[in-house]
């Protein structure tokens, strides 16, 4: 039996040749078992029929068995299928049927309207084109209508046909249906549905489901039938800029080296530039292989194996995209979130996310709200249960390449599974990327002093030494550091002249310029310490003053004073850049030591007495201090 | 082609540039996208299982699994074997054909027959079609999969085969035990599969599940590929039983009183077991009449199997003790 069968009993090959060229739409339907849903896609398969002679004898037993139509058939009975679900007369989970016309293909994704379902119908819709929304004349729009309403937007389906069913039982009345058609319209203003379909029909009695109705010749809109058969379902995809996420590396020996994936979106043909996220590296498409041979051009939907120009590394999880228009990749991200897990969702969970081929780990590092399916309202909750709907920030371990849900559904959809379980315990759409600068707020709160240490296993200090140009502070300082380095940690090291050719070149050597030099050099220091360095500062900085003032910027303990004292005798015989001789001569003046005084510090942490002791040893003492405390 | 597909719409809709734009627009037919999905689904598995495998049963719905997993690795060997559990009662025609396919494809192919059934003389005409489906093909396929350590197996069944297989996911999870847990399956979303599983687990995967036997038919003659010569009338030795006709293929059907085997020209809607499998009396001898008869027939696929008919639920009985 079929439709066309006065085609196929003349000429089966122009039949097969007709139906060769016939497109697929995939839509869901919504509504409760009171609504006649299952009544509703068993008349469409009855009516295009597609049920044989031995499924309609079973049919009609089981109709009188336990149908709920009396003795007339229950087309309900045709779609229900696990054999718990038939003895509770209602559909737990979604069940794919199929039917076909002369024009389309359809794949029907039944999912059940009950409250606690929210899951199934995510799931069903993720792969429609189309949603068919069912109200009951005699209700309106109810609570559920706006659930499925919302489900149906939230997984970015832009068609929807309102299906008023049960006008027989409402005397087919036009007032009503327009009433309801209103009222449907101002509700979904709010919602991102972009083309909405309002159909009264009965289908009980077949009314406006594939048989314009008689008793409704008020209407003049398309049936549900001519509707599915005739919406156009735009191809966006296709213009978008090019993403092929890689599924598989395709290396049958060393001279072939192919990507394998399915288009996402847009269309390419051999030479066209492409970028490789995350890494960014650049190449031409030199092949667009396929067993029935190469091709000049491939475009969204299809699955293909890509050869490029370039030995360019690329791996599983990458994604091949448009060069001009690639993929952005990050690694912090805003999505909606529909919980489908056991275990309630909580922030800071590491879950497994898959996107495109990509598998990444990642947390919600916020849960903003919840958003109640029924009125839309959102709320603040501390966690998600199942078949809540919340907006989440996430975090990953790594970037990763996506696109906004919005612009391609297919990379900017995740599935979220459970690390222990395995489950698949949430999907998400992504809403944009966080830029990295709105996440101080999270790295203030959580990164400190005390973690960066704890990486470079350390603790944090400042060195600061003191004393006459000459006595050997530089030179030990520079000791110091190499000794640390060789322990593994991590220094710097301010150099009074360094900084003076630098961040202080527009410093004199008034007593004013002195202290300001000291100001800066002590905060500059004390910010590398914050960083988790070990600071060496050699600096004549010759007032006890001053040097109060950068012991006060440093917690305890965290600054160490060494007073590295040599007699002036001793620096002048060395004064290893010439400089005493010209501060004798008077050609530099305000000279520490010679016409400006130096202030021994009063309770340094260590005295050097560079005058007997060796540079070495100086350095040795110094790195036993800080080893000790 | 492009003409008829106009001319049946534009009476319809008269904004026709957006007709023709799409047209321009490359939409993919049925069969594409189709093709496209199921060719996602097995480098899926191939990418993210240890050891997976095709179980090629040798029928149209195998025919066209084989061939699209040709396309899907191309031009790459199958990176997986080929398996076929042998119940030592399929029908000769259906081994020299699998034989033939297997190296055509350059794939390995292994064959797993129940040793313990076989030595305890397990047969459908002895034991009953019941018993002999659960020791020789539900007990056997668990058996090859335990032996070859298998995480992942293609099957090639299809949601509009049954009722109960219209709820069946994509990628089925099946416990260490090989057990189907029909409350416990994993939503599937857009085209993002969870291949996730702990040592021992394992999924069936079904590239097919959105194919209708239609589908099928109309890709094996789009495709020209290969199918088994049973499918095909021809005159075929066959006896009448229980009102089923049932080929006499080899030596071992013992025949009742009055039961005469008569050359009829026949054909088989599916291929299984031959004491399993009727046969309809049919004249059609190539693809196009094939589909032509299937197209015009008034009886489901599944009619001329035995196991169905025990009781509406009885394949979801099997589906949960570990049949395919």
């Amino acid at each position: 039996m079929h439709s066309d069968s006065a085609l196929i009993e003349e000429d089966v090959e122009e039949y097969l040749r007709a139906h060769e060229h016939k497109t697929l739409l995939r839509f869901i339907t919504c509504g409760s078992v009171d609504d006649g849903k299952s009544t509703l896609i068993g008349r469409l398969l009855y009516d295009s029929k597609m049920i044989f002679e031995d499924q309609l004898a079973a049919l009609e037993s089981d109709s009188k068995k336990v149908g709920t139509q009396g003795d007339s058939i229950d087309f309900a009975l045709l779609v229900d299928g696990l054999a718990a679900e038939r003895e509770q007369g209602i559909t737990i989970d979604v069940a794919y049927r199929f039917f076909s016309t002369e024009n389309r293909k359809f794949i029907v994704a039944d999912t059940p309207g009950h409250e606690q379902y929210t899951r199934n119908m995510a799931t069903g819709a993720s792969t429609a084109d189309v949603a068919i929304i069912l109200i009951d004349a005699r209700k309106g729009v109810l609570t559920q209508t706006r659930r499925h309403s919302f489900i149906t937007s939230l997984m970015g389906i832009k068609h929807v046909a309102i299906a008023v069913n049960k006008m027989d039982l409402i005397g087919y009345d036009e007032a009503a249906f327009t009433a309801i058609e209103e009222d449907y319209r101002a509700f979904a203003k709010g919602l991102d549905i972009e083309h909405i379909t309002c159909i009264p029909m009965s289908a009980l009695g077949g009314d406006n489901v594939t048989q314009r109705s008689a008793k409704m010749d008020w209407y003049d809109g398309p049936t549900l039938m001519t509707y599915l058969e005739t919406v156009e379902v735009e191809n966006l995809t296709q213009e978008r800029p090019f993403r092929m996420p890689i599924q598989w590396v395709n290396r049958p020996n060393l001279d072939f080296r192919g990507f394998s994936g399915q288009i996402a979106a847009g269309r390419i043909e051999p030479g066209m530039e492409i970028k490789v996220m995350p890494s960014g590296k650049t190449s031409r498409v030199s092949k667009i292989v396929t067993f029935d041979g190469d091709l000049p051009e491939a475009v969204a939907g299809q699955s293909v194996t890509l050869t490029l120009e370039d030995e360019i590394d690329v791996s599983r999880g990458d994604m091949i995209c448009a060069s001009e228009h690639p993929a952005e990749i990050t690694d912090q991200f805003e999505a909606h979130l529909i919980w489908m897990g056991d275990e309630k969702m909580l922030p800071g969970r590491p879950y497994i996310m898959k996107t495109g081929a990509h598998q990444v780990p990642v947390s919600v590092t916020k849960l903003k709200h919840t958003i109640n399916v029924n009125t839309m309202e959102e709320h603040a909750a501390r966690s998600l249960v199942l078949n809540e709907i919340g907006v989440c920030n996430f975090s990953a371990e790594r970037d990763f390449p996506f696109d906004i849900f919005r612009d391609v559904p297919a990379t900017g959809s995740f599935i979220l599974i459970d690390r222990i379980t395995n489950a698949t315990v949430g999907a998400g759409t992504i809403n944009f990327a966080l830029r990295r600068a709105s996440n101080i707020h999270w790295q203030a709160l959580d990164v400190n002093k005390s973690t960066r240490a704890a990486l470079m296993h350390q603790t944090p200090r400042t060195i600061w030494m003191t004393g006459l140009s000459g006595a050997g502070k530089s030179t030990i300082a520079n000791l110091v550091e190499k000794k640390l380095h060789a322990l593994g940690k991590h220094t710097y090291t301010l150099d009074g002249d360094n900084v003076r050719h630098g961040l202080n070149r527009d410093l004199g050597f008034t007593d004013a310029q002195r202290v300001e030099n000291i100001r800066r050099v002590a905060e500059v220091a004390k910010l590398m310490t914050d960083a988790g360095l070990i600071v060496l500062v050699s600096f004549i900085s010759p007032f006890r003053a001053e040097r109060r003032m950068a012991r006060r910027l440093f917690e305890e303990g965290e600054f160490i004073e060494i007073f590295v004292d040599a007699s002036l005798e001793t620096v002048e015989s060395r004064d290893p850049k010439g400089l005493y001789k010209k501060a004798r001569k008077g050609e530099i003046a305000n000279f520490t030591g010679i016409d400006s005084p130096y202030e021994r510090p009063e309770y340094a942490d260590l005295t050097i007495d560079s005058n007997k002791m060796s540079a070495e040893e100086a350095a040795e003492k110094i790195v036993a201090l800080l080893m000790d405390t | 082609m492009l003409f008829y597909y106009l001319q049946y719409i534009l009476p319809l809709d008269p904004r026709s540039e957006q007709l023709l734009y799409m047209a321009a627009m490359n939409t993919l037919t049925h069969l594409q996208r189709l093709e496209a999905e199921s060719i996602h689904i097995m480098r899926e598995v191939v990418a993210e299982c240890r050891n997976p495998v095709m179980l090629y049963s040798i029928g149209k719905d195998s025919a066209v699994m084989l061939h699209l997993a040709r396309k899907a690795f191309h031009p790459s060997k199958l990176p997986f074997p080929l398996a076929h559990v042998d119940t030592t009662w399929k029908f000769r025609d259906m081994i020299t054909f699998r034989d033939k396919m297997a190296q055509e494809a350059g794939a390995e192919l292994l064959v797993h027959i129940n040793e313990e059934g076989v030595k305890q003389g397990i047969g459908p005409f002895t034991h009953g079609s019941a018993l002999h489906t659960e020791i020789m093909k539900t007990q056997a396929l668990k058996q090859m999969l335990d032996h070859y350590q298998f995480d992942a197996a293609f099957g090639g069944a299809r949601r509009d085969e049954e009722k109960s297989r219209a709820k069946e996911r994509i990628f089925s999870f099946r416990s260490k035990a090989h057990r189907w847990d029909p409350k416990n399956q994993r939503p599937e979303l857009w085209n993002l599969y969870n291949c996730r599983k702990h040592d021992g687990e394992s999924i069936r995967v079904f590239p097919l599940s959105n194919w209708t036997e239609l589908d099928v038919w109309q890709y094996i003659y789009l495709e020209n590929i290969p199918v088994v010569p049973l499918y095909f009338a021809a005159e075929r030795p066959v006896v009448e039983r229980d009102g089923t006709l049932i080929m006499v293929d080899d030596d071992r059907m013992k025949l009742e009183p009055g039961e005469k085997p008569a050359m009829k020209k026949v054909r088989f809607r599916t291929l299984g077991c031959w004491p399993l499998t009727g046969a309809i009396e049919s004249s059609a001898d190539t693809l196009p009449a094939i589909i032509r008869e299937m197209l015009l027939t008034k009886t489901s696929e599944r009619q001329g199997r035995v196991i169905d008919n025990d009781s509406n639920a009885s394949m979801e009985q099997k589906k949960q003790e570990g049949y395919f």
